[in-house]
């Protein structure tokens, strides 16, 4: 029992790493199940981080009250930018919503004060994996999920068929903004400092080469996903040094036998099925 | 009457795609919408059905000018439509392509499937769709990949998808395409049988004997413009309408 606890303690920064990477992964799990790309979730992990650190901080508000609005002013953020870029499809999209990234690390950039978010410990972000992928894993079955993955299949189809496709697609991004703003606040108090560069492009890359990785048909996917490639470069030291050609070469791997994600691994048959009739490159 | 367009223009750059078009389709019946390639008759179902949106002219449906409405908002008020070459959702199952076309009949589940052991009933739609795979045939296909149906079972398939909304209007574009001759005698008995209980059928057709055996009133379209609208008979002897077709004028002329 006490060896459990031991290594329980030694790795339980990594833990919570894996924690917030999941939940990243989740995100973007979101948009991506309704058929777009979008990579704004860095950024809205980046406003809640920030927003959290420094309502602890300088308004000396208690982690979980902090945590939930520094979460809502990001998620708040993720309506309005919404209603301007969902006019805006497929490479087009992913871009602004990039583009809205570089902007938030800019201002972060330009402010007086940089938040330096000290340590505490919360919840568990175990907890909050399990929550969310649970209600996500509910949604994908319900009617909304049913309509995003009409949408991901034939978005004209799905209008003729009455789903309100531009609404559909703005709840899918709010909801991944929250699930990513949630994040942002937990890693902000994990890692005891934040500064703008977690928050940019290569975060967002990041990312989405989890939630591809693991796979878009199910929220184990990203789950799987995230986990991998955030703990194998941790467990496998000598990795460390060659991370991103680790994770290149996993990338590639992946989608060139894989295309639906490791996670498909036990569902090969239906991979055949889906590149059989040429629809295995979406979910 | 059940669908009233009045007037309805739609351009492509220069082109008048559908210009100054006059037409009404009634509960029960089934219209069909004849003319060459690039008449302009698949322009008239997207300006009827949402896809586009007309530059002139009014689309009344029920009473209501529907005309500026987006294609969701006139599929919830009973507008149906199937698409020229088949769009199905074509990874998904057979069933769930039913129940997507159910979409606007569907209360929306969510809490209820969030909250554990929350009751989720969708048992009546399930109900509906399966009924409706019956009526095309596909009673044993539920669980397949609509694009792993045949061609034919695919247009059937896509028709079901467009009857779950129980719609009031089913707009047909070239339904019979790539059909053989069974399927397409199939497809005959299943119009008139839809006719039959009582929905308004606009339906886009080249097969002459499909439409002359189905429906009650033909118009005749060409660059655009109605040029002749009547029962079978009539617009069978209209000389303008040989003409369009056959691109010869009249000799008595």
């Amino acid at each position: 029992m006490e060896a459990v606890g031991e290594f329980l303690r030694a790795y339980s920064t990594l833990f919570g790493g894996i924690g917030i990477s999941c939940l990243l992964a989740l995100s973007i799990w979101v948009t991506l199940y309704a058929g777009q790309l979008t990579l704004g979730n860095a950024a809205f992990m980046g406003v809640a981080a920030y927003t959290a650190a420094l309502l602890t901080l300088k308004a000396q508000w208690p982690f979980p009250v902090a945590l939930l609005a520094g979460a809502a002013a990001a998620t708040a953020l993720s309506l309005p930018l919404g209603l301007i870029v969902f006019r805006l499809r497929g490479v087009y999209l992913a871009i602004a919503t990039l583009a809205f990234g570089e902007m938030v690390r800019i201002v972060i950039l330009a402010l007086p004060i940089t938040g330096r978010g000290q340590g505490l410990n919360g919840i568990p972000p175990k907890t909050s994996v399990a929550a969310v992928a649970y209600v996500l894993a509910r949604v994908r079955v319900s009617t909304l999920g049913r309509a995003w993955a009409a949408i991901r299949e034939d978005e004209l189809a799905a209008a003729a068929n009455g789903i309100a496709v531009r609404r559909y697609t703005l709840a899918a991004f709010v909801i991944g903004a929250a699930v990513a703003s949630w994040a942002g606040g937990l890693s902000a108090h994990q890692n005891f400092s934040i500064d703008p560069g977690q928050f940019g492009f290569s975060t967002a890359v990041q990312i989405l080469v989890m939630a591809v990785v693991g796979g878009i048909p199910n929220v184990l996917g990203p789950l799987l996903g995230a986990a991998l490639l955030t703990a194998l470069p941790e467990l496998l030291r000598f990795l460390r040094e060659y991370r991103d050609i680790f994770q290149g070469a996993i990338l590639i791997l992946v989608i060139a036998y894989l295309p639906r994600g490791l996670i498909t691994l036990f569902d090969l048959a239906r991979t055949r099925r889906l590149m059989r009739i040429g629809q295995a490159d979406v979910a | 009457m059940l669908l009233e367009i009045r007037r309805l223009t739609k351009r492509f750059g220069g082109v008048e795609a559908v210009a100054d078009v006059d037409l009404s389709a009634e509960s029960g019946s089934v219209l069909s919408l004849i003319g060459p390639n690039g008449a302009g008759k698949t322009t008239l179902v997207n300006c009827i059905a949402g896809q586009f949106l007309a530059d002139g002219g009014v689309v009344g449906f029920r009473g209501e000018d529907i005309t500026r409405l987006p294609p969701h908002e006139r599929a919830k008020r009973g507008i149906a439509r199937t698409f020229q070459g088949v769009r199905l959702f074509k990874g998904l199952s057979v069933l769930d392509n039913v129940l997507i076309g159910r979409h606007s009949r569907t209360r929306s589940d969510v809490v209820a499937r969030i909250i554990p052991f929350g009751r989720a009933d969708g048992a009546g739609d399930r109900d509906k769709a399966g009924e409706l795979l019956h009526l095309v045939d596909l009673d044993s296909r539920h669980s397949e990949l609509a694009g792993e149906l045949s061609y034919g079972e695919q247009r059937r398939l896509e028709i079901a998808r467009a009857l779950a909304a129980e719609p009031s209007l089913l707009l047909l574009d070239e339904p019979a395409a790539g059909l053989n001759a069974a399927e397409s005698a199939r497809l005959r008995e299943l119009v008139r049988a839809l006719a039959g209980a009582g929905l308004a059928i606009v339906l886009i057709e080249h097969d002459v004997r499909l439409v002359m055996g189905v429906s009650e009133r033909i118009a005749v379209l060409n660059f655009g413009r109605k040029i002749a609208e009547g029962t079978p008979r009539e617009v069978q002897a209209d000389p303008g309408v040989r003409e369009a077709y056959l691109g010869v004028e009249d000799e008595a002329v």
